[in-house]
This record gives structure tokens, sequence and C-alpha cells, in this order.
């Protein structure tokens, strides 16, 4: 029916008839449609699904949650790593409860879950989605063919830890194209920000922010790429023109969207402080959030910026002054994996097995002995504590009292120092009279308590609550002793406005 | 054990000073061999395993006696020096060559997970010595990630795809005939890593798949594990390297010019960074820290 060489026959308008088959050209275009329809389908198939859940879930609109749990994935991709799931399903709890006000939360909490282990596909190998479409191809010949993609996908995080990240297949059809150039994008996106924040419109300014944060993370992304490969092989990467100018730019565009993004923040602040409506503020309150985010990832940005030269200059040391050597080794990348990535799985496989087989090395065979496998066999298995091992009995030694002075010798000098409050006295006047009960240790504990009292403990006494305290003020005078050296201090006892110190606590708190 | 010694033992090339060959020779030989069949043992670390070692450098009438006792059981001697130890490797299909079968049981029966397994290997290989150089130079060391590898292979089936997409391919598989598909589609479409009720890898996604084949080859010697961060960090050693170079690289570009493919470079790097693209499939601590910047 396409068949080019049909020139003579009947000319073409007459056998115009039903035509399903016109040809790749436009079938191209068919499938292009139909690998876009076929992404949504994951998002119907949850609410024809719903039924099948045990309980009553039909008030739920699966679709709405799943389209927002796409678009919070989307806003908390970071530079390093993806958005949290245990995140995203707090964040989507809200929405889910709104519908569905008088459930019980753990149900909600159940609809979120079920509604994102679908979008991530959890029980599939691949953990992801398969559509079969045909196409005709340029032979005439019908085929079906596989569409796999993915809508949220997990990635590593830093520590073993599993994040979440949107496709591009997602974001294409489901969030919308952004498919742009990356620093035009932003810079449209900026003045855009500013004209609706000017304009007062925060709703449409938050979408704007948004938008003005993901391409902040492209941008990044851009600048990684080059590092990871200067560091794999400077000569892949053109450190002489082409990485400056990028980093040049580079740093141009953080210097100039800090101070954008500040000047931003400042008019977004005014806007949430003077705004008298709830919601604006509470826009205003996330934009300035956003805006502080860029601001976080232009920094990031910049301090990889700086980190750019140091490693280059490293790298070409490593990589380029070695001595060249005279045996040149494979070159696996290009001649190996290169090549075989593109080729048809069943003759992939046939240079991945010829590698393997030879690129694993050794393994010593295990040889059973019957007498070995009787004994393994015939071992009881070894239980495991709930509870774990024993706790040893700690074995405990009484430490000797080695402190200098004893618990009386104690008493005995605040007896001493418990003077009245109206009545100081000098210190040499109180060593004396420790000296009377003769015991010469207490004159030196009664020396120590009245040189500690020099710097009474104000705030601990305040915080406390305590009813005086111990002061000792040096006034001039010189201590004639013939033990002790230094001022002969007027020891006292400060009474302290307790209640007064108490209320003030109260108010603090 | 040693029935088949001397099966492929030629005349000695008349050395006349060689005494004949005692029982006590042949038995210390057979250890040295025992020796090299425990790769993660290190020469410099067994004084035994050392002198052994220098005795086959300098007793040629020795040394001919070790390489007969490999070969008998099956092994190839890829070098001998204080450095890599007695590095031996299984020949095909001697009795310790590694199945892929015993290796990954999936892999046995699903032509994808066998070629995924295979793929991580070789991906290994090429992130652990990305220069031609790197592979040639005998004191470079090389060091990956699990995170890192998964990544890079990604980072090429991306490009794979947009190459497509450029020449209007349509490169979705036709669904009866899976063998047919595009080998970097299998791993592109297969997930990077996944959470499980215990918090560990699944087994089958592609990151799973790399920590697998980055483990197994610590068993074998040929890695060193110097780290957890990016899902397990490693260093390469000699022996890795001398696998790689004397006879893994060899073996898969045989196979790649039995298909008919000769790829041709022209001494240009072919690890080339991804065009500038507003995907976002990054991964975390991808950056792959071959060389920290402090280092000579």
């Amino acid at each position: 029916m396409t068949s080019p060489a049909s020139t003579d026959s009947v000319p073409p308008q007459l056998s115009a008839g039903p035509r399903p088959a016109p040809g790749p050209a436009a079938d191209e275009g068919l499938a292009r449609r139909l690998r876009a329809l076929a992404c949504t389908a994951p998002l119907h198939d949850l609410d024809a699904r719903k039924a099948n859940l045990a309980g009553e879930y039909s008030v739920y609109g699966m679709a709405e949650i799943a389209l927002a749990g796409i678009d919070l994935v989307t806003l908390n991709m970071d530079f390093d790593t993806g958005a949290d799931h245990d995140q995203i399903v707090a964040r989507l709890i809200p929405r889910v409860a709104a519908q569905a006000p008088g459930r019980p939360a753990a149900e909600h909490e159940r609809v979120a879950r079920w509604v994102l282990e679908n979008l991530i596909n959890v029980g599939s190998v691949d953990r992801g989605f398969r559509a079969v479409y045909g196409t005709f191809g340029p032979d005439g010949a019908y085929v079906r063919r596989d569409y796999d993609f993915k809508l949220i996908e997990e990635v590593p995080g830093p520590g073993g830890s599993v994040y979440l990240r949107t496709t591009d297949e997602a974001v294409n059809v489901l969030v919308g194209a952004l498919d742009t150039d990356v620093t035009s994008a932003q810079i449209a996106a900026e003045v855009k920000l500013e004209v609706l924040i000017n304009r007062g419109r925060l709703a449409d300014a938050q979408l704007a922010a948004e938008q003005a944060r993901y391409r902040t993370v492209q941008y990044s992304e851009t600048l990684r790429r080059a590092l990871e490969a200067t560091r794999r092989n400077v000569r892949a990467v053109d450190w002489l023109n082409t990485v400056p100018d990028m980093i040049a730019e580079a740093l141009d565009h953080v210097a100039d969207r800090y101070r954008h993004e500040n000047a931003i923040l400042t008019n977004i602040r005014r806007a949430r402080d003077e705004t008298e409506e709830p919601e604006h503020k509470r826009r205003a309150a996330e934009l300035v959030d956003i805006v502080k985010d860029c601001i976080r990832r232009h920094t990031q940005l910049q301090s990889r910026l700086l980190e750019a030269g140091p490693l280059f200059r490293a790298e070409q040391d490593r990589q380029a002054f070695a001595t060249p050597l005279t045996s040149s080794g494979t070159d696996l990348y290009g001649h190996l994996l290169a090549p075989t990535l593109p080729l048809p799985l069943e003759q992939a496989r046939r240079v991945t097995d010829a590698f393997f087989a030879r690129g694993t090395g050794l393994r010593t065979p295990v040889s059973v002995r019957v007498a070995d496998l009787v004994d393994l066999l015939l071992t009881p298995p070894l239980e495991r504590e709930h509870l774990g091992a024993e706790m040893p009995e700690p074995d405990l030694i009484a430490t000797p009292d080695d402190s200098r002075f004893s618990e009386e010798q104690l008493a005995a000098a605040m007896d001493l120092l418990d003077l009245p409050a109206d009545a100081p006295r000098r210190l040499s006047g109180l060593l004396a009279e420790a000296r009377r009960t003769g015991d010469s240790d207490l004159a030196y504990l009664v020396a120590l308590l009245a040189v500690h009292a020099a710097s009474p403990p104000v705030g601990t006494a305040y915080r406390q609550g305590e009813q005086k305290l111990l002061f000792a003020v040096d006034d001039g005078t010189e201590l004639d002793d013939p033990e002790f050296g230094g001022a002969d201090l007027v020891v006292g006892t400060a009474l302290l406005d307790a209640a007064g110190m108490a209320a003030d606590r109260t108010e603090a708190a | 054990m040693t029935e088949h010694v001397d099966r492929s033992e030629p005349d000695l090339d008349g050395a006349p000073t060689s005494a004949a060959v005692t029982p006590a020779d042949a038995a210390d030989a057979a250890r040295l061999v025992a020796f090299g069949l425990q790769p993660k043992l290190q020469p410099a670390r067994d004084q035994e395993y050392a002198e052994l070692l220098r005795r086959h450098r300098e007793d040629p009438a020795f040394a001919r006696l070790a390489d007969a006792v490999a070969a008998g059981l099956g092994l190839v001697v890829l070098e001998v020096s204080p450095r890599a130890g007695m590095a031996v490797t299984a020949a095909e299909d001697s009795v310790f060559a590694v199945r892929m079968g015993d290796y990954a049981r999936r892999a046995a029966t699903d032509s994808g997970d066998r070629f995924l397994h295979g793929l991580a290997h070789l991906a290994v290989a090429a992130l652990a010595f990305p220069r031609p150089e790197d592979l040639a130079d005998d004191a470079y060391i090389g060091r990956v990630t699990v995170n890192g590898v998964d990544a890079f292979v990604r980072q090429a089936c991306r490009r794979l795809e947009e190459r497509a997409e450029e020449q209007g391919e349509n490169t979705d598989p036709a669904t009866d005939a899976p063998g047919l598909e595009a080998a970097w589609r299998i791993w592109a479409r297969r997930s990077a890593t996944g959470a499980t009720k215990d918090a560990r890898r699944p087994a089958a996604s592609t990151t799973g798949i790399v920590a697998k084949a980055l483990a197994f080859l610590t068993d074998s010697g040929f890695l060193q594990r110097t780290g957890d961060e990016s899902g397990g960090t490693y260093r390469t050693t000699a022996r890795y390297q001398l696998q790689v170079r004397d006879l893994a690289g060899a073996a898969a570009m045989a196979e790649l010019l039995d298909l008919g493919i000769v790829p041709v470079t022209d001494g240009t790097p072919s690890l080339l960074p991804a065009e500038d693209s507003d995907d976002l499939e990054l991964v975390a601590d991808a950056g792959l820290p071959f060389h920290a910047p402090t280092q000579p």
C-alpha cells in the first residue's frame, strides 16, 4: 500500500480510501504521542485500581494525589540528592486528609504511601512501567514495541539512604515542558518573579520562583559533569577555552543571581511583613524559603567553582606530566564498553560474558567430605537470644577517701563562716579563731573558703534561689599571718532577695 | 592433584647446572602455586611466600617447575613478582573458573540479568583504568565507587539515547524479540536502587549488581575496600590490572572483533563528559574520586 515502487499503477488520489498505514514519517509523531499518553496511564490506573484496595477508598482522588506527589518530588530534588521518601509522604498527607477529613490519620498515610509506591511501581524488577504500542516500519511491516518508562525513580544518596527523583518523562508530560536554554530561562524566570512580586501577585510569583530554583540546579549540573570528566581524563575537557569561559560565566552568573535574589528576598520580606491578608502572608513566607534555598544553591555552586582550578592543576600534574609509557594498554571504554552498549542484547552478551569469564579471577572449589556433612547437618541451629548476651556483673572497687579535709572540718569551717549579715569579719580574726580549735588544717580550709568567696558564685546563687551568699572583699589591708600571705579580706554574708529573683526567673522563662 | 605436572613441561633448555627435580622441589613449587590460589594473601606479609617467590625469580629450574604445576592444575600464570605475588588465574574450563550461573542465580535463566552482571564487571574495569596509560602503568592505582560506576554507565546510556533521538530512531524494542533490544536500554531501564524493608540495596537494582561485582572482585583479591562513601569505595590491586590487561580485555576484544566490530580510536580521549542537557539524572556523590587532589 505504501510501496514507493507503484508509480505507474492507479493515481494516488484514487487509492485514497481508508489508509490505516500512512508510513513511518507520520507514525513517528504518532509514536511520540502514544508514549506521552502512556506516561499518564499509571495515574488513570490508580483511580481504576483503588476499588481493589481493602476498604472504601473511592472518596480519594488518586490521580490528584499522584500529580501532587510528582510536583513535590520535582521541587524537592536537591543538587546532591533527591527528595526524601518520608518527607514526601508527610507533605502529601494534608491533601489526602482534605479529601476525606472524617477518616483516621493512619488511613491517610496509607493512601499517600500507596500512591507513592505505585508511582515507583515497587512490585516490578525494573521498578518502572511498560506500555506496548504498534508502529509501521519503513518496510511497511507492523511492529509491536515495548516502551519502558519511569515516573519516580529511586537513587542512592549519601550514607546508603535512598532518595526520589522524577524522571524526564514525568517532568515533560506531567509537570510541563521545561527544556529551554538554562541561562536565559533563569534570567527570564527572575525578571518575571520581580514583576509579579511588585504587582503583588504572589501565587504566580511562587510558581516562577520554583521554576527559577529548577534552573539553578540544572546550571550546577553542567559544571559538575565537566569536573568529573577532568578527574578521569584532563584531555577530555577543553581547559584552554571552554571550561575557563564556562567557569568565568558561572561565577558571573552566581554573583549576578546572588545580588538579584537578595533584592527579591528584601522585597518579599517586606510584602510578608506588610500584608494584612493571611493567605498573602503565608505565600510570601513560602517564597522567602524558596529564594533562600536558591541562594544556598548558588553558594554551593560558587564553592565548587572555586575548587575547579586547583583540581585541574592537580589532575594535569598527575595525568599529563607523567613520563609517557611506551606500551599502551587497551582503552577499555573507547574500545570495549562504548562499542558494546549499542549492540543488540544477544551480541552484547557475548562480549560481557567473555569479559566476565576472564575478568573475575578464580575461586577454589569447595570439596565436601561426608563426615563433615553429617556433622554439619546434625549440629542444632544456634539459638539466638532475644535479649542478647547476659551482662556481666560489674566489679566495683571502693575508692579510698583521699579528701584533704574531712566532713567534720568542713562543717566546722562553715560554722565559723556563718556570719550575721550585718557583721562582716576580717580573715585574720577568723584564722585565729580556727587555730584556737587546735586543728591546724581548719585554718587552711577557712583561708581557702575565704579566697573562694572573693569571687562569689552569684549566677549559681541566683539560679538556685539561695537566701544568702558568702563574699570577701579586699580593702587594701595586708594579712599578717605566719602561714598565709596576701590581703586581709573582709568576709561577710550578703542576704539575697530570693522572692524577687524567683519572680525574675519566671518572667525570663 | 599434580598428576599432569609433566604434561606441559618441555625439556629444560639444556641448562647443564640444573640438577634433577626432587620431590621436595615439587612440593615447594606446588606450595608456591597454593599461595597463588589465595589471592588476598600478600607476599610481604608471609615470609615463606616471599622466600618461594625469591626462589622462583632466581632459580629458573624451580620457576619452570612451578609454572608447570600451575599449568597442570588449569591455571594461567600472569606474573610472578613481589608486588603481585604468584598471580595465577583460572584457564577456561578449569575447575577454578567462575561460572555465571554460580555467580548469580537469576543470571542463569534471564539473559538480561546475565548481561547486566557482565556489563557491571566491564564498567568497573573501564572506570578503574579510565585511560589506556593507566592500564599500562604498573604503578597506577584506580579507585571506583558503587554509585560512581552506576552513574558512569547511565551517562553512557544517556548519550546513546540522545544520539538515537537525534537520528529519529525508535529504540523501543519489538515485543516478541527481546534479544534485539539495544544493550544500553537494559541498564537504563533497570532501577538504580530502591527502598527495601531491611534498608539494604535491592539485589536486582543496578547499584546492587555493581556492589555485588565489587564485593566479588574484592574476594578475588582484585580490589581493596577503602570506605563506605558513595555506596562503597574500592581501590585496585596489581593483580586486577594484570587480569584486565592481559586476559579479560583481550578476550572481550576478540569477541567484539568476532562480531565484526572493529573499534577505531585515534588516541583522543574517548571518555568524554556528557553534553549539556536538561536532564537531572544525578546520583549522589557520583563525583568519582579517582585521585584526591593532594595525591602526587
